[in-house]
């Protein structure tokens, strides 16, 4: 890492050396920074250098170096592609049914656990509904598939012998449904985790406006729509316009892990399809673009939501 | 002073209740069933109909995934990979916090604006890869370690709990003519315990389910994680070859199991570690949550 010095400027020579005094007495806290910080440099800034792959038509044998420019050729090749609509349409709507999912979940769950009085009951349903965000998307594609299975599985056995069905149904053949699945799993997965913030909003919300509640007669839906919601909305706000930032980034995680040749049309998300193209077909520097691509709307989506989030928050305060 | 309950007080009740211990029953199952389908006997799992209990109970399954070599490999790799590299992870970024929670530190601000940018900017996994190749990591065991030592979100709530800190603390020690170096380990460490705890149990959890780094980076058996061993078993099964090979057994011992029992049987081995470290560190990490979202 280089250090802002100026290289000439006499004025700024005494400032100069006591800067250096400065950090040389502090050497042991430099000794336990700067490796780290240029380890972070290495793994997050220098892969940059190979956003220029995208300009290129590359060549794996002649490196970035040697590879030939071809300028804005690979971004309009992605453009001209019907897959990559395809997959940029996965990603969106994966993202946004995650997304909504998870925020009613959570504020629901929330507030029924807040209505809980029994100190154990509560406590247990949390520590247990917490247990999937430990587990990796691994084994929950596992257990998905055991359930989902056509032969023997849980959900097929139950409709079978409710008599919904006659014929055991192949859920993870069907495209159509590969998003409603990746949503419900999703939800089952980090629905308990995603309660501990409100939980946390609503202990510290004042209890005598309860109490005051109580006295005015109302019952507890009552207070849960004039008292709990109007308290966790604020977090609750923010939280959804910081997701709104992620919106692109929605994983691939559980995507290839439930996804199969049956439903990739639905099952394809951005990151496996770069992955796809790269070291699938060869075309890395289609693949950066896509990478590019997704970065830039990834950065506008950050900062423009981000701005609104501050909106948000200071309105809060005020 | 709560006022006497209604009748459709004890109905609001009993509903939220029961909404509740039906969500714990569906969280709980598939867990619980899975292990009642890795005790049971294989053949007898076919039929269906295991539930809560193995019907014809045996360790077999356990037997035949345990006899393969290059499992318990796995096995040893992915404790080797969670305890090196939660030990070194947490220990690093915990450093780098400290000196960040520095007012005096003359790199303060530059460092914090390398950290900030860096949670925004990535080449990408095609460029990722490219470095990670360069760099000589392809095929070794240090790629599980290194590219992911400083989390700069861990670095985050560790900082803003060091930065809560009572400032005197630190003056007074430095008074006593102790170094950073002291200051870092005799007073930031020990007054953190909680927060570390909670990072701790976050970036272990991290390292053992981990495996795209396996998939994407070592291609070599004797680098194979357990996850990915089991995650090589789901794509097979779901490419519906499952009907003549797992990959891992061969064709005598498969007369006897199902891949449905072995998958079990992994997955039960997969989790159980997380099950089992889970209920130690559960009342930590509430805490170390509310300490990292509250300052902010």
């Amino acid at each position: 890492m280089k250090m802002k010095t100026p290289p000439s400027a006499n004025a700024e020579s005494v400032k100069r050396i006591s800067f250096f005094q400065k950090l040389g007495s502090q050497y042991q806290l430099v000794l336990m920074s700067v490796p780290f910080v240029l380890l972070l440099i290495l793994f997050s800034y220098v892969p940059l250098w190979g956003w220029i792959m995208a300009f290129q038509k590359f060549l794996p044998g002649k490196g970035i170096m040697g590879s030939e420019f071809v300028g804005f050729d690979n971004f309009i090749l992605l453009f001209q592609d019907e897959q990559f609509f395809r997959v940029l349409r996965n990603t969106l709507v994966m993202s946004f049914m995650s997304m909504a999912a998870g925020f009613v979940g959570a504020i629901a769950l929330a507030l029924l656990l807040n209505e809980v009085r029994s100190a154990f009951f509560k406590r247990t349903i949390q520590t247990v509904t917490y247990i999937p965000h430990f587990v990796s998307m691994v084994v929950i594609a596992n257990i998905v598939l055991t359930f989902l299975s056509p032969d023997g599985g849980f959900i097929n056995q139950v409709l079978l012998k409710i008599g919904i069905i006659h014929e055991p149904i192949y859920f993870m053949g069907k495209g159509e449904w590969f998003w409603a699945i990746h949503t419900l799993v999703g939800l089952w997965k980090e629905l308990g985790w995603s309660t501990i913030i409100y939980l946390a909003v609503m202990a510290s919300l004042n209890p005598e406006m309860y109490e005051a509640a109580d006295v005015d007669g109302a019952g507890r839906f009552q207070k849960m729509w004039h008292i709990s919601i109007p308290g966790i909305m604020p977090t609750a706000i923010i939280l959804l316009i910081l997701s709104v930032g992620s919106l692109i980034n929605t994983g691939y995680e559980s995507q290839f892990l439930l996804g199969n040749p049956l439903v990739i049309d639905y099952s394809e998300v951005l990151d496996l399809y770069a992955l796809n193209l790269s070291f699938g077909s060869g075309q890395y520097s289609v693949g950066v673009a896509l990478g590019i691509f997704k970065s830039l709307i990834s950065l506008i989506l950050v900062f423009t939501v981000n701005g609104f989030a501050k909106k948000a928050g200071q309105a809060r305060i005020m | 002073m709560r006022k006497s309950m209604g009748v459709s007080g004890y109905a609001f009740d009993a509903i939220n209740y029961a909404l509740l211990a039906l969500l714990g029953i569906a969280t709980l199952y598939p867990f619980l069933n899975l292990m009642a389908i890795s005790f049971n006997h294989p053949m007898d799992t076919i039929r269906g109909q295991v539930y809560l209990w193995p019907n014809e109970f045996t360790w077999s399954n356990y037997l035949i995934v345990f006899e393969n070599d290059g499992l318990l490999g796995a096995a040893g790799r992915s404790v080797a990979r969670t305890l090196l590299g939660t030990f070194l992870s947490v220990t690093c970024t915990t450093m780098l916090a400290f000196t960040l929670s520095r007012k005096e530190y003359v790199l303060r601000k530059s460092i914090n604006y390398v950290l900030i940018v860096s949670m925004y900017v990535s080449g990408g996994i095609i460029p990722g890869y490219m470095l990670i190749k360069n760099l000589g990591l392809l095929n070794s065991f240090w790629v599980y370690i290194i590219p992911g030592l400083i989390g700069v979100y861990n670095v985050i709530i560790i900082r803003s709990y060091f930065d809560s800190m009572p400032e005197g603390l630190m003056e007074s020690a430095k008074i006593d003519g102790a170094s950073d170096f002291q200051l870092f380990s005799k007073i930031a460490l020990p007054t953190s315990l909680p927060v570390l705890a909670t990072i701790t149990l976050f970036v272990s959890v991290g390292h053992w389910n981990a495996w795209f780094d396996n998939y994407l980076y070592n291609t070599k058996p004797n680098l194979s994680l357990l996850q990915y061993e089991l995650m090589k078993i789901l794509i097979q099964s779901t490419s519906q070859v499952t009907s003549n090979a797992t990959g891992y057994v061969d064709k005598e011992t498969l007369r006897q199991t199902t891949p449905q029992s072995i998958r079990a049987t992994m997955t039960v081995i997969v989790t159980l570690p997380i099950l089992f470290v889970y209920p130690f560190m559960q009342r930590y990490f509430i805490k170390g949550i509310m300490v990292g979202s509250i300052k902010e």
